[in-house]
């Protein structure tokens, strides 16, 4: 067996809860070539099957070994846009590196001692970015189409990038006034900073795709009227952009935050440079987070710096219905959670926030939970205990428990086809919905999965897309 | 011409340092497919909030704001002249009225809710509608647009707090009054949250079908953050996509109070900090 993994550099955590810097610092050259070195190289490479975008794990891992990076970087280029997103946002241990051979056979993730894939994207990514010169972007000649894509998430921005290759003329319209869906808006700067978003955006538009900002389709112009306008395909990469929420008494009480919103205000409208910028945010004593997804991380590492930007004491609290085993974050996110601070109650089923005179939120009571039989997600379901009450203090309550799909063009458009959820159906060998030409693919197809699904599925549409207008 | 260049502003109104100001932006698009009852969210510039504003009219490629300089964010659009740019602006936001022919309708508006309801009056006056309008502010100097309102109403009614101009008192205690004397179909209110609240109070009482277009904090206007919910009789409703009006009726008034109120403090120390 190879050596140990090379770990990662990290910002010292002392430093890093006082700045919304980057936390992960990467690999330089030398560790990545030392990780690439402990690839196996196997004849079968499963990692590859593990990726949802079928990068070319063991070509890049084998170039970076070889110290050709550029090499690397063009190989993963080739089946994806977005390394340097990807390498930080995949959740590796529930793909590839859960592939990798060296993960050992019915584990749950990845084994600490498979390849850390995702880091030696990140690795080429970056190289690349910064030899961003060196690389020539070849341009296909156009092909005279023109392809509309609604909304610049991680599904929007891969079928712009799969196109633009290939020639055709695409114009991405997004209704926020700044581009990059979810990844913009929901992921906080120190897990995905602004100007690594920017660059792989700006790849684009050197590919030629034009990004048209505050614009609602279904809104500002209609879907048919795409047509009318001289676009032969459209892609509706919609996202999930509707908060859930739990249904319990307290829920509207001031200071209850959707992550949604919490997220949005700190990450695309930087409430936490208030007051240089005009977005205000609350920011509480103790501050409870609802959930155990990545976007439950996300907030809690953001309330946690908020309270310490602030010069108050850190005290955020993350709350879920199961255990820390069924949490759907990546690793890495609850391994941050852990080390900087933040206190987990697990088995917690919240029943009701309770408020203060004023109307604003100053408890939160819960049931304690046991775990029961295995549910339809294949993890046991969450058991609430009869007359287990109890009483968590909070001034600030978040609640990261998942989102809907955004309505705002199905709802103006009767003969596109929705599921009871409101998701959009699609024909799953093509994406193609129920209006011929119009294809859709990330979170409005089949709810909440990951960037790189999101991807995946606007590879295949893109695909068809290629298919439809030729 | 540019998207989103201002290209008339006017102060309308003004009373010490608060004005109310008018603004014409150039936004074909929006300009063309806007309804009444609709608004639009805009950013002063890349460090502003996301402002939510009804659109009062829109023609000939320009749609028209009118707002009065509260806050510090209101202030700094307040500050922005004639060709400048706002940063960003989207729309159109929100349901548009459902407005028909109901008989007789009574608008009620308070404030700078004076300028949302005439898009409102218009259209409910060319579907044959008996249009009584009911407006009042603090003092003469703020009431505005009221030329423009005479010329879509039947009956128009003018009040102010001190007294200064039309009637002293409030807006609900004409609607009151007319209302016992008179049959109305339908009633409109637009304007702060007490006297909307006291609107539907007295209309409830009567079983007059009311409507009230609700302001609540948005931030993105899309319904993607839930920051504008409302409890709309034991639901939740997005303001934003659901809304922005509703059976007035039905709307928890006390929530929507202090929800609106929630960044007050905040508002107050951006204020203080960029004074002048």
């Amino acid at each position: 067996m190879k050596t140990k993994q090379v770990s990662i550099n990290e910002m010292p955590l002392e430093k890093r809860m006082d700045t919304f810097d980057e936390v992960i610092l990467g690999y330089n050259e030398e560790q990545a070539v030392m990780e690439a070195g402990r690839c196996l190289q196997c004849k079968n490479p499963v990692c590859i099957e593990g990726c949802p975008v079928g990068i070319n794990i063991k070509q890049f891992i084998e170039e970076i070994k070889n110290r050709k990076f550029l090499d690397a970087y063009k190989t993963i280029k080739e089946k994806n846009n977005f390394p340097s997103v990807c390498g930080r946002v995949c959740p590796a241990e529930f793909q590839c590196r859960k592939a990798c051979v060296l993960t050992k056979k019915g584990e749950r993730f990845a084994s600490d001692n498979a390849i850390n894939i995702h880091f030696l994207e990140r690795f080429a990514g970056d190289y690349g970015k910064e030899h961003e010169s060196d690389i020539d972007i070849k341009l296909s000649k156009t092909n005279g189409k023109k392809v509309a894509v609604v909304g610049s998430g991680p599904a929007g921005l891969c079928v712009a990038g799969e196109l633009a290759r290939k020639g055709v003329k695409v114009v991405i319209f997004e209704s926020l006034h700044t581009p990059g869906g979810v990844l913009r808006y929901g992921i906080p700067p120190f897990r995905l900073p602004g100007e690594i978003l920017d660059f792989e955006i700006n790849y684009l538009k050197k590919l030629g795709v034009e990004i048209v900002q505050n614009y609602i389709i279904g809104r500002t112009g209609g879907l048919r009227e795409l047509f009318k306008k001289g676009f032969s395909a459209v892609f509706l990469g919609l996202g999930a952009g509707t908060p859930a929420f739990m249904k319990i008494p307290g829920e509207n009480l001031c200071n209850v935050y959707s992550a949604n919103e919490f997220l949005t205000r700190v990450n695309l409208m930087s409430a936490y440079k208030f007051p240089e910028y005009h977005t205000p945010i609350n920011i509480g004593k103790s501050m409870l987070v609802i959930g155990g997804g990545n976007t439950a991380m996300d907030s809690a590492r953001v309330a946690l710096r908020l309270q310490k930007l602030n010069g108050l004491k850190p005290n955020v609290t993350i709350v879920y219905r199961r255990t820390e085993e069924e949490m759907p974050a990546r690793r890495l996110e609850l391994s941050h959670a852990k080390e900087e601070g933040i206190i987990f109650k697990v088995l917690v089923q919240p029943i009701s926030f309770i408020g203060d005179e004023n109307n604003y939120v100053k408890k939160m009571r819960s049931l304690k939970c046991a775990l029961g039989d295995l549910d339809k997600s294949g993890r046991p379901r969450p058991v609430p205990i009869k007359n287990s009450e109890f009483d968590l203090d909070c001034d600030v309550a978040i609640i990261a428990i998942g989102l809907k799909a955004n309505k705002i063009l199905t709802r103006e458009t009767q003969d596109l086809k929705i599921d009871a959820k409101g998701d959009l159906i699609v024909n799953r060998e093509t994406m193609e919905t129920s209006i011929s030409g119009v294809y859709a693919g990330g979170d409005i197809v089949g709810g909440e999965g990951t960037v790189i699904e999101a991807m995946g599925m606007g590879k295949t549409a893109a695909e068809s897309i290629l298919k439809y207008i030729s | 011409m540019e998207k989103n260049t201002i290209v008339n502003k006017n102060i309308i109104a003004s009373l010490g340092d608060v004005r109310i100001v008018k603004m014409r932006i150039f936004s074909p698009e929006i300009a063309d497919t806007v309804k009444p009852g609709q608004f639009i969210v805009l950013m002063v510039n890349e460090k502003g909030e996301r402002l939510p504003f009804t659109v009062v009219k829109a023609e000939s490629e320009l749609v028209t704001i009118i707002f009065q300089e509260i806050g510090y964010s209101t202030k700094l659009l307040g500050r922005l002249d004639e060709g400048g740019r706002l940063f960003a602006l989207v729309g159109p936001l929100g349901h548009a009225s459902k407005i028909k022919n109901y008989g007789r309708v009574m608008l009620v508006a308070g404030g700078v809710g004076i300028a949302e309801i005439l898009p409102i009056a218009s259209k409910m006056k060319e579907e044959g509608n008996h249009v009584c309008i009911v407006i009042g502010s603090k003092t003469k100097s703020l009431i505005i647009l009221e030329d423009e309102l005479r010329n879509v109403s039947d009956e128009i009614y003018i009040v102010t707090d001190d007294g200064s101009y039309g009637e002293k008192g409030f807006t609900t205690n004409i609607m009151k009054e007319k209302i016992n004397s008179n049959r109305y179909d339908l009633v409109y209110t637009v304007g702060p949250i007490l006297m909307m609240q006291k609107a539907a109070e007295i209309t409830k009482e009567k079983g007059i079908k009311t409507v009230a277009c609700l302001n609540s904090l948005i931030l993105d206007g899309t319904g993607m953050c839930g920051c504008c919910r409302v409890t709309i009789g034991g639901e939740v409703r997005f303001a934003c996509v659901d809304g922005p009006e509703f059976d007035a009726h039905l709307v928890d008034w006390k929530e929507l109070m202090s929800r609106t109120g929630v960044y007050k403090p905040k508002e107050e120390h951006i204020c203080k900090l960029y004074k002048k």
